[in-house]
């Protein structure tokens, strides 16, 4: 790759990381207020792997998250108006307000769903593998997971048929040790979920990386093994989780992790380390610092626009039950 | 002496005392030991007991819910706990096809004693996976038990009879009642799973509750008492079994019954309580039994739209003027409660 274009697909994949980022730190900022009545699993830290991970899939791939699913909403939309719209109910709103933080969804972006029953997307998304392979139109399906969800048997139930089918899907564990507040020590009765996932027909990768390029490389690696050898791939990738497990505040005095490791992980926050790589690669920092002032611009008229946005008729209440 | 507690409290109490006097009794599932112990009920207990007997499980519904009936039917007494009876859905195959049936299926040889708690009720803004009551569903399925105590006083007396129980029990707990106090006695007792109580006795009219649904109905029946009109609230408290005597001897005086229940209304709890009235009241029905509940729809989470989905103490109120034809009444200056204002108790 030329340089010119390791620095475009760098500024590009800053762009992304840089919206997540400060939309989070903007729900941050004003979820005090209590006009998002909604609870907030936030994504500051993981960001690199959404972005990395979506940004290396074609825009008509498709992706399925879990509650904690800004980070994959923004980077798959680029839009705001309607995120911060359904986190203050409104009308307005990705699902009109019904949905809330935990279901972000957009279909024509391939955001096909977000759930919040841990594990119960990713059977969907092997179903909507299949149909993408039974239609023969080429897309492939990221679904996001936390590790716990890989304590639930309908993973290793998808995980399956997905190899015995070859399905077009990419699972991808976004593996922060924790559950809620449990570590692995009282989940986990076994060493390696890679290892494991090596005796099934698929591809396994995992990384500790929070370099967004480092990411973006790596699955597109995937997705050319999964299309040569028509077999599934997981990828496990791991991140620290800021702050805590639901809300926007810090909770390291909570007992069950220690504030050293988030300064360890601070040093190399993905948003952090892609501007520093930027500044390297030759972008100047007025050239970084317009690219922001953009998308800060955009964050802020689509929170005045969700404020200012109309909650939902009470008739919308029945509306949308069936077809 | 009398002694003011909390729900959360009451539960607490019922399984430390419970683990104490039988140590077969122990209590798991997702979170259960961490710092925030289910919302504050599962304090103290691997202090007290070690991690043998309280412990933090994988998240692992199906299998933690399987592993229940094993622990029972080979001597122990376990409690499952759900932080939401939404995540408790993943067990539903091993409720149904497993635990509901396994005394039926040896003959009436093997007991089940185990207890699976489940947290239920409205949050902040979380829509419809995490709102669900599920207790009419559980309550259809022969073989387990289903119950869902409204007060501090039921909450200890019923899970105590409910751990001592030999069968299956499902019980749920509304989050929104863990900060209510109310008078509940030191010393270890039981509450009968299988019958209703009156929780304000009235002459006008029968409202039956399930859950939560008892505080608002309590709350309209206050404020139906200023316009003339005497309600009486019960609560239904064992959803299976459930024994209507409570209900069918109320109702025999009043004439009149609304029931008003936690959980969507199609082929619900209310729908139960209709049925058992009208075969025997019809005689002394003066309107016909009238159903509250969830709208029609899965939970939507915008505060406007949810807060037509659950019924409350003022639509309930809404019904019974249009019941009796009264004016409206002047709901200013009223207090309800919403989930910026709790309600403390006592009832
Ligand atoms: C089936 C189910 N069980 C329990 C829960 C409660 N719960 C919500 S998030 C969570 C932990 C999830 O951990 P993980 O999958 O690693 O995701 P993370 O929060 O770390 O992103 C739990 C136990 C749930 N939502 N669904
Ligand atoms: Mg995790």
């Amino acid at each position: 790759m030329s340089k010119i274009d390791r620095k475009e697909l760098n500024l590009h994949l800053y762009k992304h990381l840089y919206l997540v980022r400060n939309a989070e730190e903007a729900i941050r900022k004003h979820y005090h207020e209590d006009e998002m009545k909604t609870p907030v699993h936030l994504s500051i830290g993981s960001e690199a792997i959404s972005v990395g991970v979506c940004q290396a899939m074609q825009p008509q791939d498709q992706a399925l998250a879990t509650f904690r699913n800004h980070a994959v909403y923004l980077t798959k939309t680029g839009e705001t108006d309607r995120f911060f719209a359904e986190l203050y109910g409104k009308s307005t709103g990705v699902a009109k307000g019904k949905s809330g933080s935990m279901h972000l969804s957009a279909m024509d972006n391939g955001m096909i769903c977000a759930t919040a029953i841990v594990a119960s997307g990713i059977p969907v998304a092997v179903g909507a593998a299949l149909a993408n392979k039974m239609q023969k139109n080429g897309k492939v399906v990221a679904v996001f997971f936390g590790d716990g969800a890989t304590e639930e048997g309908v993973f290793w139930e998808s995980l399956n048929i997905a190899c015995l089918m070859k399905l077009p899907i990419l699972f991808v564990c976004e593996d922060n040790e924790l559950a809620v507040h449990a570590p692995n020590e009282v989940r986990k009765g076994y060493r390696s979920l890679t290892a494991i996932a090596r005796q099934y027909r698929c591809h396994v990768f995992s990384d500790d990386t929070t370099d967004v390029e480092a990411i973006y490389h790596l699955t597109q690696e995937a997705l050319y093994q999964m299309a040569e050898t028509e077999m599934p791939c997981l990828i496990d990738l791991k991140y620290y989780r800021y702050l805590e497990h639901v809300g926007v505040n810090e909770d390291f005095n909570a007992g069950y992790r220690s504030r050293a490791d988030y300064e360890r992980w601070l040093k190399q926050d993905p948003v952090i380390i892609q501007r520093e790589k930027l500044l390297s690669l030759g972008c100047s920092e007025s050239e970084i610092r317009e690219l922001e002032r953009l998308i800060d611009g955009q964050i802020e008229s689509s929170l005045a626009y969700a404020k200012s946005a109309p909650f939902p008729e009470p008739n919308q209440l029945h509306e949308d039950v069936y077809a | 002496m009398s002694r003011s507690i909390t729900y959360r409290d009451a539960i607490n109490e019922a399984i430390l005392q419970e683990m104490k006097r039988d140590e077969r009794v122990f209590v798991y599932g997702i979170d259960v030991a961490d710092h925030k112990r289910i919302f504050g009920s599962t304090r103290g207990l691997v202090e007290t007991f070690g991690p043998e007997r309280c412990f933090s499980t994988p998240l692992s519904e199906d299998a933690l819910t399987g592993m229940a009936l094993g622990a029972a039917v080979n001597g122990l007494r376990p409690i499952l706990v759900h932080m939401r009876v939404d995540f408790m859905l993943l067990g539903m195959n091993q409720i149904a096809n497993m635990i509901s049936s396994f005394r039926y299926g040896s003959g009436g040889l093997v007991n089940v004693p185990l207890v699976i708690r489940a947290v239920i009720g409205r949050g902040w803004g979380q829509s419809y996976q995490h709102s669900k009551t599920m207790h009419a569903s559980f309550a259809h399925i022969p073989g387990i038990k289903v119950v869902m105590p409204a007060t501090p006083y039921d909450a200890k007396g019923m899970l105590i009879s409910a751990i001592r129980d030999d069968n299956p029990v499902i019980f749920i707990e509304h989050r929104w009642l863990y900060d209510a106090y109310g008078e509940v006695p030191e010393e270890p007792y039981t509450e009968p799973l299988s019958q209703a109580k009156v929780l304000r006795s009235g002459k006008d009219i029968t409202i039956v509750a399930t859950s939560w649904m008892n505080v608002e109905a309590v709350k309209a029946a206050e404020v139906l008492s200023k316009a003339g009109i005497s309600a009486e609230v019960i609560d239904a408290r064992s959803i299976s079994p459930f024994d209507e005597t409570v209900i069918v001897d109320s109702v025999k005086k009043t004439g009149h019954c609304i029931v008003i229940d936690d959980d969507w209304i199609h082929c619900g709890f209310g729908a139960e309580v209709a049925a058992r009235v009208s075969e025997q009241c019809f005689g002394n029905l003066k309107s016909p039994v009238e159903r509250m509940g969830y709208a029609a729809t899965p939970c939507p989470c915008a505060r406007p739209l949810e807060n037509l989905f659950y019924p409350n103490a003022v639509s309930l109120i809404k019904k019974i003027e249009n019941k009796f034809d009264l004016e409206p009444i002047d709901l200013t200056g009223e207090d309800f409660y919403s989930y910026e204002k709790k309600f403390r108790g006592p009832f």
